[in-house]
């Protein structure tokens, strides 16, 4: 008897269960069926599918299906399976399990019909990812990995006040439209904010993710922002600050990613960008827009988990990840800088890959809603994604100067995982009618219309002559082994250098304070316990003055006595 | 190294050639897509769109002050390659080294002492 009201987040909880107790082949196995089967599983779910319960006063829908929850839910088993396959030649228990785990909770928290359950699996998507840094076992990745749990975490508990404080008013859990008013509302547009790395509060993610493991990072780059997307665009389409949030998130990334060197970084901050046009979609909040976003959010898996792998691949065969310590890697690794660049043409968005199919409908929609200036910015950006994730990104590892590094190319499973990812990426630019089928509105869109094509592709070559021509005139930024600051120097560097001097003075004065109590203390001991002639209790007293004293405790009794 | 690669086989974008070929493309391919604004009539949607050419110097100036206002940035974001490792890792030490210390001082010592 099938049973389509199975969570779809079970699976993978059974999986990383089985993953545990068994090893080699069997394990492999295990790690690639999960995903398929779960998948298979999810493809005969229907739209409407509810599973509840009640626990306390409240009714938890564990697994509530609907157009916005299946498009994700999709998303995530592909993306779990190619990372399940790009990681499969990785011996480490502790990634695995994490892995699938972590998938878990994102497919949990995507098809969570209440608050509560989104919250618990808020909390599991921190709590399982944050192994996938830590499994890089260096002390960078360590001190990395607790920096972004705890604001993972925090994340968490703002949501659970925010929880709190809105069932209390609305006496609901139901995770439904909430939109910005109350402080309820706020807290918890906060604790998205947090995960979908809003500017100020998105130095988590560039501070963590190219701190993990080589695979690890494929993982971390589907999950956790997309959730956030999933959840935004769940409770608060059409709230217009998200229009500035997103044009914000949208360009001020590539300035820093045309500096930074470490090229998954590089790619952790054209993420930001790249979430800044869902943002800006789900602020415009019309169908064409949510649309939009939700298929960005759906492209942007593919092909940020395709340059996310062949940097990791890149990564993996040579040890290094620096623009400045990588070049001419075309010349044994050409499988790896072909997909790459598929990738890159995607992330661009050049007619038939997958960007471009997804990307111009927020733009559509911002013009055709009046947002001309959101519109101007977000066509800069577009602009700068191709410079600095297009180009820069295979420029720097497999072109440039010969860094003299010779190698192979990385395992089979690995040019696997690319080229299915490169394919999808193709298969969804040349044929986009599939993707908007599994859209939540039907707006009948045609990306491919003379204007469109002719327009993004002067946008793109331009882009590129400038590059070539900033780069023959030597004006173009080096690549130098060099930390750029971003707002995690607030938390790295200034608060620690406020507070190191505060606890130092503050355990100083404490230290002394106790120090000359402690001498008081001993002093008196001293003198009590002394034992030489004048000591206090080795003194001889006269028997007399001691009659004299209980005849003076006696009266004073005595006085007493009469009240 | 380097000497040693002279003998290698040479690659694609080893000889100057093959780079100018690219490049010449690259320059062609600007020039067509230039030229397709006389053929292809443009939907304008926004007043900036009415300008001839407007995409591509859109591209081109956005791009080139992109690079270039990223470039001034460095003067002042830019650190060391180890410039939060100096302190971060050092206090990690620090605080693993006086965890591991302390165990195996505190059976002699007797607890910690304020005044130690």
């Amino acid at each position: 008897m099938w049973m389509p009201e199975l969570p779809a987040f079970v699976p993978f909880f059974i999986g990383a269960v089985l993953a545990l107790v068994t090893s080699g082949k069997v394990r492999q196995a295990i790690l690639l069926i999960t995903p398929v089967l779960s998948g298979l599983h999810l493809l005969t779910v229907p739209v409407g599918t509810i599973l509840s319960f009640d626990f306390l006063s409240f009714q938890l829908q564990v697994f509530e299906v609907d157009k916005l929850s299946l498009l994700f839910g999709y998303i995530f088993h592909i993306a779990a399976f190619i990372c399940m396959l790009f990681a499969l030649h990785v011996k480490d228990t502790l990634q695995q399990v994490s892995g699938l785990l972590y998938a878990g909770s994102a497919i949990g928290a995507v098809f969570a019909g209440d608050l509560i359950t989104l919250f618990i699996f808020w909390e599991l998507l921190a709590v399982t990812s944050v192994f996938l840094i830590w499994a890089r076992r260096t002390e960078r990745s360590y001190i990395a990995g607790l920096r972004y749990l705890i604001i993972q975490v925090l994340s968490g508990v703002i949501l659970l006040v925010g929880i709190i404080f809105y069932a209390y008013k609305n006496q609901s859990i139901d995770f439904e439209f909430i939109g910005l008013g109350d402080t309820a509302s706020w807290l918890i547009f906060i604790a998205f904010g947090i995960k979908c790395a809003f500017p100020m509060l998105h130095n988590w993610l560039t501070d963590a993710y190219p701190e993990a493991t080589p695979t690890g990072t494929v993982f971390l780059s589907a999950f956790t922002t997309k959730v956030a997307v999933y959840a935004l665009a769940r409770a608060y389409p059409g709230t217009e600050l998200l229009i500035y949030i997103g044009v914000i998130m949208a360009c001020f990334p590539i300035f820093f990613a045309v500096i930074e060197n470490d090229l998954r970084r590089v790619l952790a901050y054209s993420m930001i960008n790249q979430i800044g046009f869902m943002v800006v979609g789900i602020g415009i909040g019309t169908a064409l827009a949510v649309n939009g976003a939700v298929s960005h959010a759906f492209n942007d898996i593919l092909f940020k988990g395709l340059l996310f792998m062949s940097m990791g691949a890149v990564l993996h065969m040579t040890g290094k990840i620096d623009g400045s310590r990588l070049g001419g890697l075309y010349k044994t690794m050409p499988k790896t800088a072909i997909l790459c660049m598929v990738g890159a043409a995607s992330i661009s968005a050049f007619p038939l890959f997958s960007g471009f199919v997804s990307k111009s409908m927020v733009m559509s929609a911002a013009l055709n809603n009046g947002y001309g200036w959101a519109w101007a910015l977000l066509l800069f950006s577009a602009a700068g994604v191709f410079h600095h994730a297009g180009i820069k990104i295979p420029y720097f590892a497999f072109f440039a100067h010969d860094s003299g590094i010779r190698t192979s190319e990385p395992p089979k499973n690995m040019l696997m995982a690319m080229s299915i990812a490169a394919v999808l990426c193709i298969a969804i630019g040349v044929y986009p009618q599939a993707l908007y089928s599994l859209l939540p509105f039907d707006t009948g869109y045609n990306p491919y219309d003379a204007t469109h094509v002719l327009t993004q592709t002067q946008l793109l070559f331009f882009s590129a002559l400038a590059f070539v021509w900033l780069n023959l005139r030597g004006m173009y930024p080096p690549e130098l082994p060099s930390v750029n600051l971003d707002i995690d120097w607030i938390y790295r560097r200034l608060f620690p250098a406020i507070l190191t001097p505060f606890f130092s003075t503050f355990w100083a004065i404490d230290r002394a304070v106790r120090r000359v109590f402690m001498r008081g203390v001993n002093g008196l001991l001293d003198m009590i316990s002394r034992h030489e002639p004048d000591g206090i209790l080795s003194r001889t007293q006269l028997s007399g003055s001691m009659v004299v004293w209980v005849t003076i405790v006696l009266a004073v009794y005595l006085i007493l006595s009469f009240w | 190294m380097a000497e040693n690669n002279n003998s290698e086989k040479k690659y694609l974008f080893d000889k100057p050639k093959n780079v100018k070929r690219l490049l010449y493309g690259l320059y062609s391919c600007c020039i067509a897509l230039v030229l397709l604004e006389f053929v292809i009539h443009r939907h304008i949607y926004h007043s900036w769109e009415e300008l001839f050419g407007f995409y591509p110097i859109y591209g081109f100036i956005g791009c080139v002050l992109l690079v270039l206002i990223a470039k001034w940035m460095r003067t002042f974001l830019m650190r060391d390659e180890d410039y939060y490792d100096k302190l971060e890792q050092k206090q990690h030490q620090l605080k693993t080294d006086a965890e591991t210390s302390s165990e195996s001082t505190k059976d002699s010592k007797g607890g910690s002492d304020v005044d130690a």
